[in-house]
């Protein structure tokens, strides 16, 4: 069976026949060639999927395109600032070194953004709850736990456009 | 990894849903927060021929109020029961347990009904159902049920909700100012518990065991003894009994239950604080 659904991802509205089963990460990637979005256990587990549903993380490999339909999606690709500045997390992963090999580093950014939106000023531990569902396997989870830090402490960073 | 073909209807309300699956049959399953059954879907294990979204039914979201109970609609995101301040005050274990399914993203799609009616043994609301003594509101076509926790759940994966039937509601008696506690042992943040212990003390004593059993377990035996005010010794004494736990690659069936005897303790230290 196939469905027509329409989301809205990054701002832009998107709309496509896909078939009922297609999952939300493989829309992203393979429907509209979104690929910074990572599939990674695809069990659930790993958190490297995870993009903002309505601004709420979320493992987009368990959700159905069809069960977001008319949602908002944000993904890593959407993380930026209107000027194309990077934003205070993507900053803060780049000064603090919170990757190494990248393949985590897109559903970290977005875990953590959706953190501090709720949580401005988040400490160590808070950092680390809110990220217990995402898995590195580079960093330890130090560098990550500062890079959250940094962009908590930056807010209002902007490079003044795009680098 | 990907579902099986299926088809996809959306329910805009209960009365819907109900219509739905009706009409589609005992090859239909209903879809809530996915996070169990999509999954399963992904593993082949489960293969509906059709899927019926509830996830859009508003009117299954809510917490109120209702005299000596807190009715929380069964398609209230774990999310929404962990902060919410009236569950904090009257069900603090459900609040806490609600905050410890899974990761911040699972709590963001996974709903309390969803959890439940999935009666998965390892899961964690189950547990806090059992030991706070709630009931489970149960609609289908010829009207509406009301289930007591302990009769709820079945065998595994198996609830005592009937082809046709959907959970509409848990009507939790409230447990205000009373003792509580959530032991889980697990090896990794966001893993599905080893053993956990859920104690609710007061007027209305509890305590379920998870992963103890082929289903959410309610250790009557220990729950009559702390109703009876007996010594934590005597109520650890018989905290296994009827217990059937799972031998896995993480603990034999005597490492469960010493770990529900530890956990048990660790419980009534923590509640008493």
């Amino acid at each position: 069976m196939t469905i027509r659904t329409s989301i809205t991802v990054n701002g832009k509205e998107t709309s496509r026949e896909v078939e009922a089963r297609t999952l939300l990460v493989h829309y992203l990637r393979e429907d509209l060639g979104l690929t910074g979005t990572h599939v990674g256990c695809d069990t659930s587990n790993c958190g490297a999927c995870t993009v903002l549903l309505d601004g709420e993380a979320v493992k987009s490999c368990t959700v159905l395109a069809a069960q977001v339909h008319d949602c908002n999606i944000t993904t890593i690709e959407g993380a930026a600032q209107a000027d194309g500045s990077f934003s205070p997390m993507q900053e803060g992963f780049r000064q603090e070194h919170g990757l190494q090999c990248g393949y985590c580093t897109p559903g970290m950014i977005m875990a953590s953004t959706a953190l501090l939106a709720e949580n401005p000023n988040p400490t160590e531990e808070e950092i680390r709850h809110a990220l217990e569902g995402n898995l590195c396997r580079c960093t330890g989870y130090e560098m990550i736990v500062n890079a959250v830090r940094w962009a908590a402490e930056h807010p209002n960073f902007t490079s003044g456009g795009a680098k | 990894m990907i579902p099986a073909q299926f088809d996809y209807v959306e329910a805009t309300s209960v009365a819907d849903a109900i219509r739905l699956l009706a009409e589609h049959g005992d090859e239909a399953k209903l879809l809530a927060g996915g996070h169990s059954l999509i999954p399963l879907m992904k593993l082949r294990l489960v293969t509906p021929a059709t899927l019926i979204d509830v996830t859009h039914i508003k009117e299954l979201s809510y917490i109120k109020e209702d005299g000596n109970n807190i009715v929380i609609g069964a398609l209230t995101r774990h999310r929404d029961v962990e902060l919410s301040e009236l569950v904090k005050k009257h069900l603090p274990l459900v609040a806490h347990v609600a905050g410890e399914v899974g990761d911040p993203q699972v709590r963001n799609r996974g709903t309390i009904g969803g959890s439940l009616v999935h009666g998965d043994p390892a899961a964690d609301l189950p547990a806090a159902a059992l030991a706070t003594g709630a009931t489970m509101v149960v609609v289908g076509q010829n009207g509406e049920r009301r289930i007591a926790a302990q009769d709820f759940f079945i065998d595994f994966l198996e609830t005592a909700v009937q082809p046709g039937e959907i959970l509409t509601a848990i009507e939790f008696p409230k447990h205000t100012n009373a003792g509580w506690a959530y032991e889980k042992f697990v090896r990794r943040a966001m893993d599905y518990a080893i053993v956990g212990v859920a104690l609710q003390l007061g007027s209305q004593p509890g305590v379920a065991l998870v992963n103890m059993s082929n289903k959410p377990h309610l250790a009557e035996s220990a729950s009559q003894a702390i109703a009876k005010g007996a010594a934590i010794s005597d109520v650890l004494a018989v905290i296994n009994n009827n217990t059937n736990p799972p031998e896995d690659l993480n603990a034999t069936v005597e490492y469960r239950q010493h770990l529900a005897r530890v956990l048990t303790q660790r419980a009534f230290a923590t509640a008493s604080k």
